[in-house]
Parts: structure tokens; C-alpha cells; sequence
């Protein structure tokens, strides 16, 4: 054997699939600064900026030449480049600055003067950052709605689950590409099911893209990319004219959209010419904000691993957001790629936005399997819900999310499923059988589903696509089919586009249609006791996670366990038998607690206890202890009305132990107090060893049972509501009584 | 503000509802945004502190006049090294006679940066 045994233990670890990046700034694989990044520097002359970031203007790219053009405020450039960087930093997680003024600055900072500004946030601040300069002051959330099979039910009924959960941005795309107008169509009405007001979009090639979003089909677009250098750019068949061109185009149609960068795409193109990822990705954000568009979808996005993998790459995606808001756009605020194998990994990424909150804290959340998830797996999946909500629940913080009843999702699952069958049916596109909408409102994921049919999918796509059916004709087919509530619903998301309120920053619908954005729902945060802070009712929805469980629960399962067997003989004697074993067991045993914690039946126990009893020739008889809910108490007031002495004591629970009259209450001579692992065969060992102490041997101790689970978390909750259990059944002044065991075969 | 606003055709926004569709009395015009609804956003946008985005709402309020087709082919001749000098040309003056002044203006600075950076067609 060579080598350290634990190293092996701990290269069998999830963190240890995980790639890690030696940095190597030549390849861009630098997360914070890299000796290629230009010092930051601006020089204007009669209006025009002749000298951005160390490059004078006849040398700039189209990057340099776009954020010189359009991207800066000139009137405040002076004073914010000459502010130094360690003072706009402080200013930043500052309650008392007020957040215009940190916007109003940062509009004349070039992209290196911003990127020098963040890095002097430490990791501990950047919560501070983010809550102050987040544009909305309501959280929301972002979900991904797809399946593997483009199924159009599905991706109703999932759309509608989505809603349910409370996200309030859906994004779906296609394996097939063909797809597209189909997945557009059944997620817009599925969207508008469980409520009004979520935004929906088809994530595809740009032009396709527009043209849904010129339709009705979709509410708004988010896969604008943007990238950091020239080269990468126009790899990408863009330019940043192109792509501003793009931002006023949606507008044009009414239709919310947002830029898409994040660092590492320019290395993993091979194109970063050797600048840092913070660098480039503040290049993208100057940039966003000179084309005009409302906000930004970064935090490493689809590179997010790569990013994570060279040393303060997780920093990195952070300052990444942080610069979208010191830009006064709306963050999107990534978080919706797998950025580890890790869970701690994954979890200690998203922790600082989901605790300072975010226009969207997730820009993805997979709200369906991972496996249906045609964006790749997120950083959280329909896998994490229950941990998403339970963290929701350990910190009172608003995540955006909430947990509906199994019985309401089947409902808005069922609905959105119909309605979409309808709807497809009554234009002609597919025919859908009553046995799919059955496996689609129970299923978890595609997989669930009845053989596909690829080609009914892609059929009814490319007629959607060629009859050049609007949002309108959805509205129509609703009414007609008889989904009114959805078709009013469609028809405000229309309605929207008319009004356009919601083309400025960080606009969201509430699910009362109301518009929340920049100017409507302005973020406020001025240090404690300002900002958004959930309500009671929306704290008591985050406390409400469907594992809770009240005393009321464990009173109404153990009753569901009760059956006969014990009845009372009346007070119990002391005995001078010296083969005798007292079983002592606890005031609610019996009477309102029927099942251990290890899930065996209470009788079941008595009964083995009794029978490991004969087995040594020693004669047992069971007694209630009625003052004490205390093992050690119980064990030692049966031990002082046993004939030889010893005795067992039990708890409903399922604790037990051996204890001798001569002993101190909380002494005892064998322990199993880790209830949970207790099986009848221990309990049959435990009785064996007390009828040989009670024979004066010195037994083998039953090893108590250990676990390498989280033994407190599984049953502490439990133990207290035994407790009460128990506590209800004491009575302090009453006499022990002897109980006979007639134990009915089932 | 809401009550006020009008869809492309003219038609006030509360009139655009289910009965109306029902009634066949609704086309798509009636669900497009009215560049006056545009400009009044960027406006706001303006008053907020973004410029930039009151620009581009300016802009979009200009194209809110084209049709799907020319919108779609003026992106197309702006992606790199689909357009000659001319013909970016060209499509700025078709912008300049359709009422689009400012997004004439963006693809002349474009079509010039262009030159410089090697991405004409």
C-alpha cells in the first residue's frame, strides 16, 4: 500500500470531477485581472472620445468604438475617472449614498475604471452591493420550461407549474430546432394558467427569435449574446450595431428583450486576447448599456464552469451582476448552469444572490428534471426545489418562490394540458388522446410519457410557423375551446405589448397584471429597516414548506397505528421474586404513542423484550411509570418494584435501558439512545443482557447503534412532539400500574 | 396612462378585449405598439436617468412604422460582411424617406466604422 488513504477517500469526492484551470492569462483564463488589461483611461476632445482604456480612437474595435460612441456620459466622465476607485467602492456598499448617485457616476466610467471599482468589493460586501443597487426592489425569478420530446402538453403543464411555484419569467427552447413555434405557443398558454402575467420566451437563433416575438408568441427575448472583443463578436455573425439594431427592433414590437454576455465565452472561443474575464465582461456591459437594452443576463451563463474554474472565478460572477446594476439595468443574474458536481460548490455560488436578492436571482432556474433541461442542467433543477424552498424558509428570505399543494398542480397541470390539446386540435396542428394528457398531468418528466411521435411535434410547428398564426389566433382558439380565464389572460399579455410599460428596466408582470419595474417598483434599500422585506403573508408562505409537521401530525399518525393488547391489573406491587425483570415504560407507551421512532410497533417491542426475558429463564412484567417522562426516572422506579432488582425502561419513542435500584436515576447499566436503529433483534440482545444482570452476570454490552446520518435533523422535530405526547400522559402524583400484554396476530 | 393609450390602428387600449375578438372586430394592428407609445416611453426613460435606453426606444418608435419584413432585412444588412459601403447607404436613405431619421443615422455611423474594421460585405 502507497500513498495517504484519506487523499483516495477524498479523490472519490463530487468536487474532485470538477475540472480546475492552472490561471493562465494568455488564454483568458484569468477570473479578476490579467497584465494585459489596459489601466483605465478616458480622453475626450470637443465631445468626441479620443482615447478609451489606453487605445486611442483610430485603433479602437467596434467595442471601444460603440461604448465610445454611445455608451458614456461625458457630462460626469471627468469627475468619475478622476473619483478613486477604493472611494466609489466604499460608496457602492455605503447605505447612506444614495443609489442615483453611484448610477450617475458610473455612467461616465469606462469598462476598466468599473472593473478597477469592483474588485475592491470584498466577497463578504458583495451582498450589501447587490441588495442596494439591484434596480427593482421586488425579487423574482426566472425558470427554464423544456422537455427532450418538444412534447407541447408537457411543456404546458410544466409552464403552468412553473407559474404555480411562483416564477415569473419562462424560458423554454428545442432539441429540434423545427420545434421552435410549438414549444413558443404551448408555453404561452401554459404560462397563463396558474395566473396572469408571466413573461414567456423561445430561446432560438436571433432572427427566428424576433419574428416569434413580432407574432405574439412570445413576451419578451433574452438570447441577445454580446462578447468582449471584436473577434469574438463577429464569430458570434454580430456586430454591436447589429445588436443595438436588435434591442430597438423588439421595442419596435412592443417586446421586453435583454442582452446576454458572461465571462469565459471570449476564452472558450479562443478569443480574449489575453484580457481578464472581469475585464472583458464590463466591455459587455458598457456595451449593453450604450445599445439601449433594459438589462443583462450574465454571471457566467453557459461558461459559468469555466469561469468557477481558475482561482476567483466565483468573485468574478458576481462582480459580473454587480456591474449590470451599477449600470442601472436589470440583472439576470445567471446562476443557470451547472457550474459543479459539487452540491456545496453550487450552493455556496448562488448563496450571495439568493440572500441579497435580484431583478431575477436565477435566470433559469430548471424547473423540470435535469435530464429534461434542453439548456444543459442548471445550477438548480426541479431536483432542488424543496432545498431552494427550505433555504427560503432558514433564512425568512424571499427566493421568489413558493410551494402549492400537490392538489392545486395536478389542477393547473390538468387545465394547461386540455388546453393546449384543444387548442392544437381546434387549429388543425395535432391530436392528442386522453391517455397523454392523463401521463402528462402525473408525469415528473418526459420519461413518464407514452411513446413519442417526433414528427406530429414538428408538423404542427412548421404549421404554425407557415400560416403565420399570431398571438391573436391563440386568444381566438382559447375562447373558441372554451379556456376563457386564459384566453382574457393571453390577451392582456397582448395588451402589454400595446401599453409598453414594461420595455423599461427590470419589468415584471405580478400575477394581478400590475407592472413592476425601474420606475414603478424602484429599489429603495438605504441600509436596515429600508428595502423590500417580505410581508407577513408572504413570510407565512415561505415558512410553509409541505415537510412541516405540528404535534397535531405525529398525535393523528401514531393513532393510526393504535391497536389492543395492553390493559391496566391496577397499581403495581414490589416484588421479592429474584428472577424478575420490570419493564418500565413511559406515560404515553400504549395510549397515544404506538410506533418507535425505528418504526416498530410498540407492542411488537414489549413482546420481544418479553420473550428475550424467558429466554434466560427470567420472568418479566410490564409497568407503567406515570410521573416521569424521563428514561433514567422510569427505569429506576420500575428497577425499585423489581424482584431481582434490574430493570428495563422504554419510551414510547423507542429509547431504552437497563437500570439497577442501587444506581443514581441518570445512571444506567446498558443505553440505547439512538432510537431511530433500534431493532427488535437489539431489544430481544437488550432483554437477554438485563435478565443476566439480573442473574448477577457481567453481559457483553450491546454496542450502541451509530449512524453517519444527520441523526438530529431526521428526528429532533419528532423527539420534541413525542415529547409532548408524552408530557400530556404524566402525571406527576400518580402511582406506577401494572399492564398485561396480549399481543393479537395480525 | 393606461386608459389613454391607443394600439397601432388607432384603437384605444381598453377596447381591445375577448368580446371584441369574438365580435371579429380586432386585427393585428389593434395589438402593436403606436410609436407615440414608444416615445412616450423613452421619455420615461429619459426622466430615469438612461439615455441610452430613451434612444433606442426613439429608435424603435421610428421602425414601429415599418413593416416585419423591412425590419428584419435592415438587421440582416447590419450583421458583419453582409453589406457593401453602398448598400448600407442605400438601405440609410430608404430609412430616411420611410420616417426613420435616426436609425439612418445609426446605420451611417455604422457603415463607417465598418469600413474602418474590415466588416463590409
Amino acid at each position: 500500500m502507497t500513498g495517504w488513504g484519506r487523499l483516495r477517500m477524498l479523490d472519490g469526492r463530487a468536487v474532485n470531477l470538477d475540472g480546475l484551470a492552472a490561471q493562465d492569462p494568455s488564454l483568458g483564463l484569468a477570473a479578476l485581472w490579467s497584465p494585459a488589461d489596459p489601466l483605465p483611461s478616458l480622453v475626450i476632445s470637443d465631445g468626441v472620445v479620443v482615447e478609451l482604456d489606453g487605445r486611442r480612437r483610430e485603433d479602437f474595435d467596434v467595442v471601444d468604438a460603440f461604448i465610445a460612441e454611445h455608451g458614456l456620459d461625458l457630462t460626469v466622465a471627468e469627475e468619475a475617472m478622476a473619483t478613486d476607485d477604493v472611494t466609489v467602492a466604499r460608496m457602492i456598499v455605503d447605505p447612506s449614498v444614495p443609489r442615483a448617485e453611484i448610477t450617475r457616476l458610473v455612467a461616465g466610467m469606462t469598462p476598466a475604471k468599473l472593473a478597477a471599482v469592483v474588485r475592491q468589493i470584498r466577497p463578504y460586501e458583495i451582498t450589501i452591493a447587490l441588495a442596494k443597487m439591484r434596480v427593482r426592489r421586488t425579487p423574482s425569478n426566472q425558470a427554464h420550461v423544456t422537455n427532450r420530446l418538444d412534447d407541447p402538453l408537457l411543456l404546458a403543464a410544466d409552464a403552468a407549474t412553473a407559474v404555480a411555484y411562483g416564477f415569473r419569467e419562462l424560458e423554454t427552447t428545442v432539441p429540434v430546432f423545427g420545434d421552435a413555434p410549438s414549444n413558443a405557443v404551448a408555453v404561452l398558454i401554459g404560462s397563463q394558467v396558474a395566473a396572469a402575467g408571466a413573461l414567456t420566451q423561445c430561446s432560438v437563433e436571433e432572427a427566428l427569435e424576433l419574428q416569434l416575438g413580432v407574432r405574439g408568441l412570445v413576451s419578451y427575448a433574452e438570447t441577445v449574446s454580446v462578447y468582449g472583443t471584436e473577434q469574438v463578436f463577429v464569430d458570434g455573425d454580430d456586430t454591436p450595431w447589429s445588436k443595438a439594431f436588435l434591442v430597438a427592433a423588439y421595442a419596435s414590437r412592443g417586446v421586453k428583450m435583454r442582452l446576454s454576455s458572461g465571462a469565459g465565452s471570449e476564452a472558450l472561443m479562443g478569443g480574449a486576447e489575453g484580457r481578464s474575464m472581469l475585464y472583458l465582461e464590463s466591455r459587455c456591459v458598457s456595451l449593453a448599456r450604450a445599445c439601449g437594452a433594459q438589462g443583462v443576463q450574465n454571471g457566467g451563463i453557459d461558461t459559468a464552469a469555466l469561469t468557477a474554474s481558475v482561482p476567483g472565478g466565483v468573485l468574478e460572477l458576481h462582480y459580473e451582476n454587480l456591474m449590470v446594476m451599477l449600470r442601472g439595468l436589470e440583472s439576470c443574474s445567471g446562476n443557470d448552469s451547472l457550474m459543479s458536481e459539487s452540491d456545496m460548490r453550487r450552493t455556496a455560488r448562488t448563496l450571495p444572490t439568493f440572500l441579497a436578492g435580484s431583478d431575477f436571482i436565477v435566470s433559469g432556474f430548471g424547473s423540470i428534471p435535469r435530464y429534461d433541461n434542453m439548456f444543459g442542467p442548471s445550477n438548480l433543477n426541479a431536483e432542488d426545489l424543496d432545498d431552494y424552498l427550505v433555504l427560503q424558509r432558514d433564512w425568512g428570505v424571499d427566493g421568489a418562490l413558493r410551494q402549492p399543494t400537490e392538489e392545486y398542480i395536478l389542477a393547473v397541470r390538468r387545465r394547461a394540458a386540455e388546453a393546449v390539446r384543444a387548442v392544437y386540435a381546434h387549429l388543425g396542428l395535432a391530436d392528442f388522446d386522453d391517455e397523454h394528457v392523463e401521463a402528462v398531468v402525473h408525469a415528473a418528466g418526459s420519461r413518464d410519457l407514452p411513446e413519442p411521435d417526433p414528427l406530429r411535434v414538428l408538423q404542427a410547428a412548421r404549421m404554425i410557423g407557415e400560416s403565420g398564426l399570431t398571438g391573436l389566433d391563440i386568444v381566438a382558439a382559447l375562447d373558441e375551446c372554451g379556456f376563457s380565464v386564459e384566453a382574457e389572460r393571453v390577451l392582456g399579455m397582448l395588451r402589454a405589448r400595446v401599453a409598453g410599460d414594461y420595455l423599461q428596466p427590470a419589468a415584471i408582470f405580478d400575477e394581478s397584471m400590475r407592472c413592476l419595474s425601474a420606475v414603478t417598483d424602484p429599489n429603495d434599500y438605504a441600509g436596515p429597516g429600508t428595502g423590500y422585506v417580505p410581508g407577513p403573508e408572504r413570510l407565512a408562505e415561505i415558512a410553509a414548506v409541505r415537510q412541516e409537521r405540528s404535534v397535531a401530525d405525529l398525535r393523528a399518525e401514531q393513532a393510526a397505528y393504535a391497536r389492543p393488547g395492553l390493559s391496566c391489573l391496577g397499581a403495581a406491587a414490589v416484588s421479592n421474586d429474584p428472577r424478575e425483570v420490570v419493564i418500565g415504560v413511559s406515560p404515553a407507551l400504549g395510549r397515544s404513542v404506538w410506533r418507535t421512532l425505528s418504526g416498530l410497533d410498540v407492542l411488537d417491542v414489549l413482546d420481544e423484550l418479553l420473550a428475550g426475558l424467558e429466554e434466560e429463564g427470567c420472568r418479566g412484567r410490564i409497568v407503567r411509570v406515570q410521573s416521569s417522562i424521563d428514561l433514567g426516572q422510569i427505569g429506576l422506579a420500575a428497577a425499585q418494584l423489581s424482584g431481582s432488582g434490574v430493570s428495563i425502561g422504554l419510551q414510547g419513542k423507542g429509547t431504552a435501558l437497563i437500570h439497577r435500584r442501587d444506581l443514581t436515576p441518570l445512571a444506567n447499566l446498558e443505553l440505547y439512545s439512538v432510537a431511530p436503529h433500534v431493532t427488535r433483534e437489539m431489544y430481544r440482545l437488550m432483554a437477554v443482557n438485563a435478565a443476566r444482570h439480573a442473574k448477577g452476570a457481567t453481559p457483553e454490552p450491546v454496542l450502541n447503534p451509530y449512524s453517519e446520518d444527520a441523526i438530529t435533523a431526521r428526528y429532533h422535530t419528532r423527539v420534541v412532539s413525542f415529547v409532548a405526547l408524552e408530557r400530556e400522559c404524566c402525571d406527576i402524583g400518580s402511582a406506577p400500574e401494572e399492564l398485561s400484554l396480549e399481543v393479537m396476530d395480525d | 396612462m393606461t386608459e389613454q393609450v391607443r394600439g397601432y390602428s388607432g384603437r384605444p387600449l381598453d377596447e381591445v378585449t375577448v368580446e371584441a375578438l369574438r365580435a371579429g372586430s380586432l386585427g393585428p394592428d389593434d395589438v402593436r405598439i403606436h410609436p407615440s407609445a414608444l416615445r412616450a416611453q423613452a421619455a420615461v426613460a429619459a426622466n430615469h436617468g438612461n439615455p441610452q435606453l430613451a434612444s433606442a426606444l426613439g429608435r424603435a418608435a421610428e421602425l414601429a412604422r415599418l413593416p416585419d419584413a423591412d425590419v428584419l432585412a435592415a438587421y440582416e444588412a447590419l450583421r458583419p460582411g453582409r453589406s457593401t459601403a453602398d448598400e448600407l447607404e442605400a438601405l440609410a436613405r430608404r430609412l430616411d424617406e420611410q420616417g426613420a431619421p435616426r436609425t439612418a443615422a445609426f446605420v451611417r455611423e455604422a457603415a463607417s466604422w465598418y469600413a474602418t474594421r474590415g466588416l463590409l460585405g
